[in-house]
């Protein structure tokens, strides 16, 4: 028994509008596992994720976390095994100081005050930035506030991470250190975004999503080599990938131009 | 910083220093939260046309100031900022009330200015000490507290969402109107036209971000209340807090101070 998977089944979706965000999603994600979800805007990856842990309810279609359905009973559960981090940190963090903001969600699960404070300082200290716990968030800058809203989610101990566009914003450094920082967690990762570089260093697998249907599904490596396909999701091959602007030599261990 | 952004900014700045570090601080939000109220209602309960006997309670922001190492500058702004309602109330009486009341020399002051003067008072008095509640307490305490003490949960959390989207809704509103005046080159003010749809947008956009805000909150087990994790305790200091106080207010409620010194500088005259 694993709490670890996602299984999502025939999953449609239509907005109260009209407009058809999902039309049969279908994927399973095991133990582990890092998984993008890429596309153009609007080809339906910030409604899949949502989904995965319950804001949506599917309009068709069943999700499995773990060994429990979807189902308003099970809500609270998948709330807790699914952490979902946002696009836009200000979303999230809505408390008067750090600390607070990274205790919201182990208060409300109802441990006791120790180990509230417990769990919050080693989510601040595992994306490092304890110094900032009586800081209020509107305070930070854009890099400590993604850090701060992944410890708000670490702190509750998920078992999935769900990330909507973890880089954007973000200077190169931070940037960096931010893949480093996902690439040392073991949690299942479901990662949505445009920062393809990104996505070929954390994720071994990638879902490409078209007008709300799966296009391509398979290794990341697989996927970023298929021009036709790129181009008919409106999608390029990340700049990893690209030839040397300058000699235009494809990259190989050493830049090719640097001499 | 645009004004809009400075008010913002003079809203959080209450949040920033109810978080320091002093006795006041460290008391336990229920003796602060009994001891305005007591004094609130102690303030409500005098006459209408009674000024003298008011002054002395300015004691208790006085010393709350002092030993909460407050801004009284920055108090006094808020005040004058919302002095205008009372105003606005109070300002009606001498029209109304027109009955000579006492007389200085040769000039007799009707009852309607003493009144409207009681008025302004005691808003200044009251107005302040939930100033001074919240700028020790924290408006996220003092709501934990008033729950804690039996005000339906509705509308603590009530409360506690109005505050956090009114810094949602300035936020939005400071960007609309920063993106307005760098396009319109100089005109100051805003015709209707563009007003209107101003407004609309920015409710369209407030509610969206709220729903987003909201989503987080859902994604981290909220459901319905707001817990607050630091332990309370309601110790010897808090009973001596609450207990001193509130007989002081009773006692000037019950003498007149200004009026025995008066007198008592009358008698020494004669």
């Amino acid at each position: 028994m694993s709490h670890h998977i996602i299984e999502v089944a025939g999953l449609c979706y239509s907005y109260p509008d009209g407009t058809q965000a999902l039309r049969g999603v279908s994927f399973r994600a095991v133990h582990g596992e890092s998984v993008a979800v890429i596309g153009a805007n609007g080809a339906g990856k910030s409604t899949l994720l949502v989904h995965l842990n319950g804001y949506l309810m599917p309009s068709q279609g069943k999700i499995r976390i773990g060994d429990l359905p979807l189902t308003k009973g099970t809500l609270q559960d998948i709330r807790r095994t699914v952490g979902m981090i946002f696009q836009d940190p200000d979303d999230q963090l809505f408390m008067p100081t750090v600390y607070d903001d990274v205790a919201f969600g182990p208060i409300n699960l109802g441990l006791p005050p120790d180990e509230v404070d417990a769990r919050v300082n080693k989510a601040l200290d595992l994306v490092e930035v304890p110094h900032l716990k009586n800081k209020p968030p509107y305070r930070l800058s854009g890099g400590e506030k993604r850090r701060v809203a992944i410890a708000t989610v670490i702190s509750m101990s998920p078992d999935i991470l769900v990330l909507d566009e973890p880089t954007t914003g973000l200077d190169p450094l931070a940037r960096r250190q931010l893949i480093g920082l996902l690439g040392n967690f073991h949690h299942t990762k479901i990662i949505a975004s445009h920062d393809l570089d990104m996505v070929a260093d954390l994720c071994e697998r990638t879902i490409v999503l078209h007008e709300g249907a799966i296009r391509a599904d398979g290794p990341t490596a697989d996927i970023f080599r298929d021009d036709a396909l790129l181009a008919a999701c409106r999608l390029e091959k990340p700049l990893s990938m690209q030839g040397c602007p300058v000699c235009g030599a494809q990259q190989a261990k050493e830049p090719s131009c640097a001499k | 910083m645009t004004g809009n952004d400075k008010q913002l900014f003079s809203l959080n700045y209450l949040d920033v220093i109810s978080r320091q570090d002093t006795a006041l601080h460290r008391l336990d939000p229920r003796a602060k939260v009994l001891t305005a109220c007591a004094f609130i209602v102690v303030i409500m309960s005098f006459g209408k046309y009674e000024v003298s006997a008011l002054l002395p309670f300015f004691l208790f922001p006085a010393v709350m100031i002092g030993r909460g190492n407050l801004p009284a500058a920055y108090l006094a702004r808020k005040l004058l900022f919302i002095l205008p309602f009372a105003l606005l109330i109070g300002l009606a009486n001498p029209v109304f009330d027109r009955e000579a009341l006492l007389r200085v020399g040769s000039v007799s002051i009707s009852g309607g200015w003493v009144s409207c003067c009681s008025i302004v008072v005691r808003f200044v008095l009251t107005a302040l000490a939930a100033l001074i509640l919240i700028a020790t307490t924290g408006f996220m305490g003092v709501c934990a507290v008033l729950e804690r003490l039996g005000l339906p949960r509705v509308f603590t959390v009530q409360l506690l969402f109005i505050h956090r989207y009114l810094f949602v809704l300035t936020d939005e509103a400071a960007r609309m109107s920063r993106a307005r005046a760098m396009r319109s080159f100089g005109i100051r003010g805003m015709t209707l036209k563009t007003f209107c749809p101003l407004v609309g947008h920015l409710l369209l956009r407030t509610i969206d971000r709220a729903q987003r805000i909201y989503l987080a909150m859902v994604s981290r087990g909220f459901s319905g209340s707001f817990k607050i994790s630091s332990t309370l305790r309601f110790g010897r200091r808090e009973l001596f807090f609450t207990a001193g106080w509130t007989a002081a207010f009773l006692l000037m409620r019950m003498v007149n101070l200004p009026q025995i010194l008066g007198r008592a500088v009358e008698g020494l005259v004669r």
